[in-house]
C-alpha cells in the first residue's frame, strides 16, 4: 500500500490520517487534505477519463477549478455525483470514484475508435452530418451523439441532503484569499467594516502556499495564517473557506457556494451539504488570481502533461510528485520555481524555453543549483499513449517557425507554462468592459461599472510587493469611505523573486510532415485544426468561432483554453487579439449542485401551504385535497371504497335534495372602507352600486381596461362606509393589488382603504332546500324567513355565543347561506353545522360536487372566465351598465367584441346521454374533415349532472347562441375521443333562477 | 436580483417587488368622452425604450404601496425611484 508518488515530508496533508477510498474499483488510500487528484497521483495513476469527441486517453491538467479533463463520477455519503471535478474534490473516508465517458473501462474505450476516425470529426461535424435528413435526428443521430458523448451520469434517487440559502448583507466582500484579498480584508476590518472573506478552496492563502516568498519575515503560508486567524477574531469579519463566489449580479448582489460538508465524514443530520449565500455587498475585492495557461505543442494532452504552477502545488501542498522525470515547459520564468521545487527533492528536471539564452535572478539561481536549461526550445510532440514516455524537442530557429535541431527526450511528465491569465469572470459579469492588456497578453477589467474593485493578479499584477500594497490601498480606502474610519497600516517588506520578462509564444510550430493533435481546448477536444477550418469557412466573430467549434464552451468555460483559441484566430486573422475581442463569461465560474440552486423549496416547503381552519376535521373526515393555489380544499369526503365520481355525484346531489356545507374560507375576502366606497365600487364594477343598501349584497363583475372579465364575486354592505367583497380563490391576490393600483394612482382623490381580510374569516356554505330549516336550528332567535332574510340579504348574529356575519349568496343554485366567523372559530362553527344538520340529512360537500352544482346551473368560474372572454361571451351582459363609467368600459365597443358571430356561452350534451365530454375537447362541425379542421369552439367545463343524470358540458363557442339545437363533434385528440354533442342553453338546471329566490 | 429603494420602507430585495409597466401611461377620466383611438393607445400601446424607462412597481411583500422607478432597461441601473405622487425627470 505504499505511495511511489509521495514525498517523505513535504507538503500541508495530514499524514496523521490515512483516507481510503476506490478508483474504478481499486482500493487505494491517501491522507486528510487530499484531493482525488492528489491521492491518485500519489499512487501514480493519471489516466483517470476519455476526452469527449475522440475518447482519448486524459489524465489530470491543472490543481484546482481550472482542471479541463479530470471529470469523475462519484459516489460518497450515499449519493452519486456526476462530473465531480477530481482536483477540486477532497478525499472523505469510503469515497468512491469512478471514470466516465468510457466503455467498457479507461484502459480500453471502444469510443477511442473516434480518434482514429478524427478526419472525419472536424469543427462543426455535428452541424454538417447530422443535418439530413431531418427524420433522422431524434431517432439515429440523437441518441448516437448522446451515448458517445455521454458525461457522468445523474443520479435518479431522490436528493436525501439538506441544502441551505442564507442572505448576507456586507460593507466589503472579498472573493479570494490570496495575498491582495488577505490585505484588502485586513486594511477593511482595521476600520472597522463588515467584511465577508470568501475562498474556493479548503485552505487560505492562494500562491502564498506555493511561492518561494517572505513578508515581514516570515513565509507566505505563516503570514497567511497569522492574518487569517486575525480576521477570524475580529466581530466584524465572516472568513468562509470551501466558498466560491461563482457570480456576479445586478445592483451588487453575489452569490457565493459554500460547500458546508461534503468533506466532513460524519456530520449531524441539520449540517446542510451546501449553502448558497445571497451577499449583498456596499463594496466588492476581486481578488481572484490568474491562472496559468499552456503552450499548445503535439499531442498535448496525453496524461502526465501539467500546468507547470499545478506540479508545483502538488509538492507544495500535498507533497506529491506528478512525475520523476520532468520536461518543464515555458516562456516565462515562473516555471523555474517549479523545477527548483523538483529539484529540492532530489529530481532532475530539463528546462526547455522558448526565449532565448539570457539571465533573470531565477534563471541564475536554476543554473547555479545545476539545472539543465535548453533555451530556444520547446516541445514538439508528446509520445505516449496513455502516459508521456518521451517527448519530441526541438530548438527553434530566430523567427520561431522552424527548427535548427529536433531530438527525442525520455520524460514521465511535462509541465508547461505559457503565462498567466487573470481570473476576471466576476469582473466582466458585473458588467465591466474589459481591456485587452498587452503587456501580460491577456484581459484585465476595465472602468469599473458596478462597485467593483479587481486587486492582485486578477488585476494584472504579478508581483507580490504590488498585490498587497494594491490590497491594502484599496481595502483601506474602499471602507473608509463607509465606516468614516481610516486607520493607519504599514505595508509589510517583501521578499520575493524579480522576474524576467515573458515571451509571446502560444503555439509550438509542427515540422513538415507531421500532424499530431493539437488540442486548444481540452475538454471539448477542440484543436489548433478545428479552429482553423471555422475561420476557412468564413467564421469570423469570436462568439460564432466558439459557438462553430465549441472552444471555451465546456464547463471549464475555457479557462485554460480562451486566450490561446483568440491568439490562434487574430493570428490567422491577422488581427490583434482586442480587435478579435472576447467571449462572454457567465456564471456560475464552476458547476454548482442543483440541490443547492433549490434550497430548502422541495416537498412540503415548494411553496407555502395554506389550510382552513377545518383542515383538521377534513383530514379527519377521509377529505381528499385539491391544490387551488397554496390552499388545499377538500376536492371530496371519501366514504368506504367510493371513486371521486361516486363521491362527487353523492355530494351533489344531497346539496339539491337535503343540504350540504363547504368550506369556502379560501375565497378572497377585501375589507373596502371609507366615504367614496360605493363610488370606487361603482368605478370597479360594470354594475350599479350607488344605491345598494346597507344589509344587502350583490353580484359583481369586474373588467380589466381591456374589456376581458378580470373576477366575479359578491361584495356587501356592512354599514354606512363598509363593504365587504368576496373575490374568487385564485384571483385574490391580484383584485387586491388592482385596486390598490387604482386608488393609489389613478383616483388618489377618492377617499378609500382596502385591506385583505381572507385569513380573517372561516365561511361555511350551507346550500340546499333544506338550508333555511338547517340555519333556523343555527339561530334560533333569529327571523331567518325569505321576507327577513331575503335572497342577497345579510344579516349578522351570534352563532352560539361567537359573533358571524349571514350572507344569503349561492353559487350551487340552490336556497343558500354562507356563514361567516372569526377564525378562531371555524372549527367549532364546522363541528356544530355538522351537528345541528344530521337530522336535515347534511353532508359536507367538497369542490369537485361545488362545481357540478355550478356548472349545471350555468354559473361561469375561472375555465370560463379564461382571460378571453368579455361579459357578453359569458351571457353576463346583464350586469353590464349602460347608464355609467367603469374600468374597461371604452374596450368593450370594439369592433371584434361586437361582431355577431362571437363567442358565445352554451351547454353541451351527449347525443348517447352517457359519454362525458373531456375538457378541452374542441368543437367541431365534421370530426373526420382534412386537419387543421375548423375549431368551432372549446369545451371549458364538465360534469355529471345530477339533476339529469347525464353528462353536461359548458363550452365557449362561435356564434353559439345560434347554434342552440345543431349537432356537432367534441374532439379531444389528448384522450383520443370523439363524442357527438348537442347544444343546449347554458343554464340546464332551474334556468329563471327560482331556487335561491326561494 | 435588482436592489430597489422603496421610498416609505428602503432598499428592499427585487423578491418582494412586482413589477407594473410604464409609470407615465396616463389613464383617461372616468366620465370622460375618449375618442376610440386615445382609448387604444391608452391601452395597448406601449414604448419599449431601451434605457431610461419611468415604470411603476408595487412593493407586494412590504408596504404594499405602488412606487415610480427609474431604471435603465438594458443595465438594471436604478437612478431614482419615487412615490406614486411626486415626478421623476
Ligand atoms: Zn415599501
Amino acid at each position: 500500500m505504499s505511495q511511489p508518488f509521495r514525498l517523505n515530508k513535504e507538503g500541508l496533508i495530514n499524514r496523521n490520517k490515512k483516507i481510503s477510498f476506490t478508483f474504478n474499483g481499486k482500493k487505494l488510500f491517501g491522507y486528510e487534505g487530499d484531493t482525488i487528484a492528489s491521492a491518485l497521483i500519489a499512487n501514480g495513476i493519471h489516466l483517470v477519463g476519455r476526452s469527449f469527441k475522440y475518447h482519448r486517453p486524459r489524465g489530470f491538467f491543472g490543481a484546482g477549478v481550472e482542471e479541463p479533463n479530470a471529470k469523475l463520477q462519484v459516489e460518497f455519503n450515499g449519493h452519486s455525483e456526476p462530473n465531480v471535478n477530481a482536483t477540486e474534490m477532497e478525499l472523505v473516508e469510503g469515497l468512491s470514484a469512478t471514470s466516465q465517458n468510457c466503455w467498457p473501462s479507461v484502459n480500453f474505450d471502444v469510443g477511442a475508435i473516434n480518434n482514429f476516425l478524427k478526419m472525419f470529426f472536424p469543427a462543426g461535424f455535428y452541424y454538417k452530418t447530422f443535418m439530413w435528413p431531418k427524420s433522422f435526428w431524434y431517432k439515429i443521430y440523437e441518441p448516437f451523439i448522446r451515448k458517445a458523448a455521454g458525461l457522468g451520469v445523474a443520479s435518479i434517487e431522490k436528493d436525501k441532503e439538506r441544502y441551505e440559502h442564507k442572505f448576507e448583507y456586507c460593507d466589503l466582500l472579498v472573493t479570494g484569499s490570496g495575498p491582495s484579498g488577505l490585505a484588502s480584508a485586513y486594511a477593511a476590518a482595521k476600520n472597522g467594516a463588515k467584511v465577508i472573506l470568501a475562498e474556493d478552496k479548503p485552505r487560505f492563502g492562494g500562491t502564498l502556499l506555493t511561492d518561494d516568498v517572505s513578508i515581514d519575515n516570515l513565509s507566505g503560508k505563516d503570514w497567511a495564517e497569522k492574518i487569517i486567524s486575525e480576521l477570524k477574531s475580529m466581530p466584524n469579519v465572516t472568513v468562509k473557506n470551501r466558498s466560491q463566489v461563482f457570480g456576479y449580479y445586478d445592483h451588487n448582489m453575489l452569490v457565493m457556494f459554500e460547500r458546508v460538508s461534503d468533506h466532513l465524514e460524519k456530520k449531524s443530520k441539520f449540517t446542510p451539504r451546501q449553502r448558497l449565500w445571497y451577499i449583498r455587498a456596499k463594496e466588492t475585492i476581486l481578488s481572484t488570481g490568474s491562472i496559468e495557461r499552456p503552450i499548445v505543442f503535439g499531442n498535448n494532452d496525453t496524461p502526465g502533461i501539467f500546468l507547470s504552477a499545478a506540479a508545483k502545488e502538488y509538492m507544495k501542498v500535498y507533497g506529491v510528485l506528478v512525475g520523476k522525470k520532468p520536461l518543464i515547459f515555458t516562456n516565462n520564468d515562473s516555471a523555474y520555481e517549479t523545477a527548483l521545487e523538483f529539484k529540492k527533492n532530489n529530481v532532475e528536471p530539463i528546462i526547455l524555453d522558448t526565449r532565448e539564452e539570457h539571465s533573470s535572478e531565477l534563471i541564475d539561481e536554476a543554473k547555479s543549483k545545476g539545472i539543465d536549461i535548453r533555451f530556444s526550445h520547446g516541445v514538439i510532440v508528446a509520445n505516449g499513449y496513455k502516459k508521456v514516455k518521451s517527448a519530441k524537442i526541438g530548438k527553434l530557429n530566430k523567427d520561431k517557425n522552424s527548427f535548427e535541431k529536433i531530438e527525442t527526450v525520455d520524460c514521465d511528465c511535462i509541465c508547461v507554462s505559457g503565462f498567466w491569465t487573470p481570473s476576471v469572470h466576476l469582473a466582466s459579469q458585473s458588467g465591466n468592459k474589459l481591456k485587452y492588456e498587452e503587456k501580460i497578453d491577456a484581459f484585465i477589467p476595465d472602468k469599473k461599472k458596478q462597485h467593483e474593485t479587481s486587486v492582485g493578479a486578477a488585476n494584472g499584477s504579478f508581483t507580490l510587493e504590488e498585490s498587497l500594497k494594491h490590497g491594502f490601498e484599496n481595502g483601506s480606502n474602499l471602507s473608509a469611505k463607509i465606516t468614516e474610519t481610516k486607520k493607519e497600516i504599514s505595508i509589510p517588506n517583501v521578499n520575493e523573486k524579480k522576474y524576467g520578462a515573458h515571451d509571446k509564444f502560444w503555439c509550438m510550430p509542427l515540422p513538415k510532415n507531421e500532424n499530431p493533435k493539437r488540442f486548444v481546448d481540452f475538454q471539448n477536444d477542440v484543436s489548433v485544426s478545428d479552429i482553423e477550418i471555422a475561420l476557412r469557412e468564413g467564421y469570423r466573430s469570436i462568439e460564432h468561432v466558439k459557438r462553430y467549434t465549441t472552444l471555451g464552451m465546456a464547463t471549464d468555460q475555457g479557462r485554460t483554453s480562451n486566450l490561446n483559441g483568440l491568439q490562434l484566430v487574430s493570428n490567422i486573422e491577422n488581427k490583434i487579439v482586442p480587435e478579435v475581442g472576447h467571449t462572454t463569461f457567465r456564471p456560475p465560474f464552476t458547476p454548482i449542485t442543483i440541490g443547492t440552486i433549490v434550497g430548502r423549496e422541495v416537498g412540503m416547503e415548494y411553496m407555502p401551504t395554506r389550510k382552513t381552519p377545518m383542515h383538521e376535521w377534513h383530514e379527519k373526515n377521509n377529505a381528499v385535497f385539491v391544490d387551488a393555489g397554496a390552499w388545499k380544499r377538500p376536492r371530496y369526503y371519501k366514504q368506504g371504497s367510493e371513486t371521486l365520481f361516486e363521491a362527487s355525484k353523492r355530494e351533489a346531489k344531497n346539496v339539491r335534495e337535503n343540504v350540504g356545507i363547504c368550506d369556502v374560507t379560501t375565497l378572497g375576502k377585501i375589507d373596502i372602507k371609507g366615504p367614496d366606497a360605493a363610488e370606487f365600487l361603482n368605478r370597479v364594477y360594470t354594475n350599479a352600486w350607488m344605491k345598494l343598501p346597507v344589509g344587502k349584497a350583490r353580484y359583481g363583475l369586474m373588467l380589466r381596461e381591456d374589456g376581458i372579465v378580470m373576477d366575479d364575486g359578491t361584495t356587501t354592505r356592512i354599514s354606512e362606509n363598509h363593504y365587504h367583497m368576496t373575490t374568487t380563490t385564485a384571483q385574490a391576490a391580484n383584485v387586491l393589488s388592482h385596486l390598490e393600483y387604482y386608488l393609489q394612482i389613478v383616483w388618489p382623490e377618492l377617499n378609500v382603504n382596502v385591506v385583505s381580510t381572507t385569513e380573517q374569516w372561516a365561511g361555511a356554505a350551507i346550500a340546499g332546500p333544506k338550508s333555511r330549516e338547517m340555519l333556523s336550528k343555527l339561530y334560533p332567535d333569529l327571523d331567518v324567513s325569505n321576507e327577513a332574510l331575503p335572497f342577497m340579504g345579510y344579516k349578522e348574529s351570534e352563532f352560539f355565543g361567537v359573533p358571524s356575519r349571514i350572507f344569503r349568496i349561492s353559487f350551487s343554485g340552490e336556497l343558500a347561506y354562507e356563514i361567516n366567523v372569526k377564525s378562531d372559530h371555524g372549527m367549532f362553527m364546522w363541528e356544530k353545522m355538522m351537528e345541528v344538520g344530521k337530522e336535515f340529512g347534511n353532508q359536507p360537500y367538497g369542490t369537485e360536487a361545488l362545481s357540478t352544482l355550478r356548472i349545471e346551473m350555468g354559473h361561469v368560474a375561472g375555465p370560463e372566465l379564461d382571460g378571453r372572454t368579455i361579459p357578453s361571451d359569458v351571457s353576463l351582459n346583464g350586469l353590464v351598465s349602460k347608464k355609467k363609467d367603469f374600468i374597461g368600459k371604452n374596450s368593450l365597443g370594439r369592433e371584434a367584441f361586437n361582431v355577431e358571430s362571437r363567442q358565445k356561452i352554451v351547454g353541451l350534451i351527449p347525443i348517447d346521454r352517457k359519454s362525458s365530454i373531456p375538457e378541452g375537447s374542441h368543437i367541431v362541425q365534421d370530426q373526420n374533415a382534412k386537419l387543421p379542421n375548423p375549431k368551432l369552439g372549446h369545451v371549458s367545463s364538465s360534469c355529471w349532472s345530477v339533476e339529469n343524470n347525464n353528462p353536461f358540458s359548458l363550452a365557449i363557442m362561435k356564434d353559439g347562441k345560434n347554434m342552440i339545437g345543431k349537432k356537432f363533434f367534441a374532439v379531444s385528440p389528448l384522450k383520443n375521443k370523439s363524442i357527438e354533442v348537442e347544444v343546449i342553453s347554458s343554464h340546464y338546471v332551474d334556468p329563471e333562477g327560482k331556487r335561491v329566490r326561494s | 436580483m435588482l436592489y430597489i429603494k422603496c421610498p416609505y420602507c428602503g432598499l428592499r430585495a427585487q423578491k418582494e417587488f412586482s413589477y407594473g409597466g410604464d409609470a407615465t401611461v396616463k389613464r383617461p377620466n372616468i366620465n370622460e368622452e375618449v375618442s376610440s383611438e386615445d382609448w387604444d393607445n391608452f391601452v395597448y400601446m406601449r414604448k419599449s425604450p431601451r434605457g431610461k424607462h419611468i415604470e411603476l412597481w408595487q412593493h407586494i411583500a412590504g408596504c404594499r404601496q405602488w412606487i415610480k422607478v427609474q431604471r435603465d432597461t438594458a443595465t438594471h441601473e436604478i437612478f431614482q425611484t419615487a412615490k406614486v405622487t411626486e415626478e421623476i425627470r
